[in-house]
């Protein structure tokens, strides 16, 4: 039998519920990091050319561009990170430890926390290094 | 005895008569309801004293059937669980699930998903054939939980309603029928994951999922439909290695 149905229109989507609002946030968050990543690697390869271009390199990130990117970059990646560890659970077999499952939220908080400390370690650590390398 | 107040809430339904309508239209309600009284009692009102011809389905009233799915205020939710108290004062849309064809008003055709469902082979598939007289298979507590939360599953759809992934690629396997293909796969009784892991495998399987998580939310069941397919993800990279070490 063939039976006559409407199928609706699927444009614009994501801006119908708050839940895909976020989710274009987190998956457009991508590019602000990949731009984030080569500015990054352009640095690493600066530093490998010398002390003037890794100078020059540094002097670029001063320029009020690169503060206003870094500006956007600095809440989205954070965004970003937060999702990360709020989906972790999802992409994990069930974990037992003692007999005992362990919980989602123990999963996500233990991202987080990890995240937290691995970022104090890394600022600490350019705390400490550049006043041996500014000029 | 204390008689319940009776207030009056506005009730917005999608209607689509196919032999008339070219495309659904709106038809609002004006309906006195009781603080006790579910959205889909709120519609069964509708039925018996405001318009007769108003379709939807429901059987069971206490969210075990998961016939009543519906989107409420651009949700899915089941009607018999969400309460008119709770859309008070601003009144309730209704529509039927998203990203299924509509049949009639909130009527969806569900045809795509029984076929996907038959195609899971939504049973145990037992590796070693046992006489009657030998008794059960047996499995220790901890054995079950690896598929219980996945064997809650309704069918309800609520799950395929909030996946844009399925509305945009209908021929997504989708997160309700891998939940119930990794329900049977995470059985120790089973042993019929090689036979599954096609459909896993496939483009339209797991890999069609880009973990926009809207499914485990929307479940009334909390099965998690997400953390079954994306599981499934590193299921199905074992899979491919395991194709390279061990072809057939």
């Amino acid at each position: 039998m063939i039976m006559k149905t409407y199928v609706r229109p699927m444009g614009w989507w994501w801006l119908h519920n708050p839940f895909y609002r976020w989710y274009m946030v987190r998956e457009s968050s991508c590019i602000v990091i990949t731009a984030y990543a080569v500015i990054l690697l352009w640095g690493l390869m600066c530093l490998v050319e010398g002390r003037l271009a890794f100078d020059a390199w540094r002097e670029s990130l001063a320029s009020p561009w690169a503060v206003g990117f870094h500006l956007v970059a600095l809440p989205l990646v954070t965004y970003h990170s937060w999702t990360w560890f709020k989906v972790m659970p999802k992409t994990l077999p069930f974990i037992s430890i003692a007999g005992r499952r362990l919980a989602d939220r123990t999963i996500i908080v233990s991202g987080v926390v990890a995240a937290i400390a691995a970022s104090i370690l890394v600022f600490l650590a350019i705390f400490v290094s550049v006043p041996r390398i500014s000029p | 005895m204390k008689t319940a107040s009776t207030r009056n809430i506005n009730i917005d339904c999608l209607r689509y008569e196919p032999a008339i309508d070219s495309e659904p239209r709106r038809q609002a309600y004006e309906v006195p309801f009781t603080d006790d009284m579910s959205v889909l009692q709120g519609l069964q009102y509708i039925k018996d004293n405001l318009d007769g011809s108003l379709t939807f389905r429901w059987s069971c009233r206490m969210a075990i059937c998961g016939s009543c799915g519906m989107m409420l205020n651009g949700k899915p939710a089941l009607a018999c669980e969400s309460f008119l108290r709770d859309f008070y004062p601003g009144g309730v849309r209704v529509e039927p699930l998203n990203h299924f064809p509509i049949i009639r008003d909130l009527v969806i055709d569900q045809r795509d998903f029984l076929v996907k469902l038959e195609s899971i082979k939504p049973f145990l598939i037992p590796g070693d054939r046992k006489a009657i007289a030998d008794g059960t298979f047996l499995q220790t507590p901890e054995q079950m939980e690896e598929y219980y939360p996945f064997s809650q599953c309704i069918n309800c759809l609520l799950c395929y309603a909030a996946c844009p992934q399925y509305g945009l690629n209908p021929a997504f396997t989708g997160p309700g029928a891998l939940a119930l293909l990794h329900r049977y796969n995470a059985d120790s009784r089973d042993a019929g994951t090689r036979e599954r892991m096609e459909i896993v495998n496939a483009e339209d399987g797991v890999w069609s999922c880009t973990l926009v998580g809207y499914c485990s939310e929307v479940c009334p069941k909390a099965v998690d439909p997400a953390r079954a397919v994306n599981v499934n993800k590193i299921n199905s990279t074992k899979d491919f290695f395991r194709h390279f070490l061990m072809p057939k």
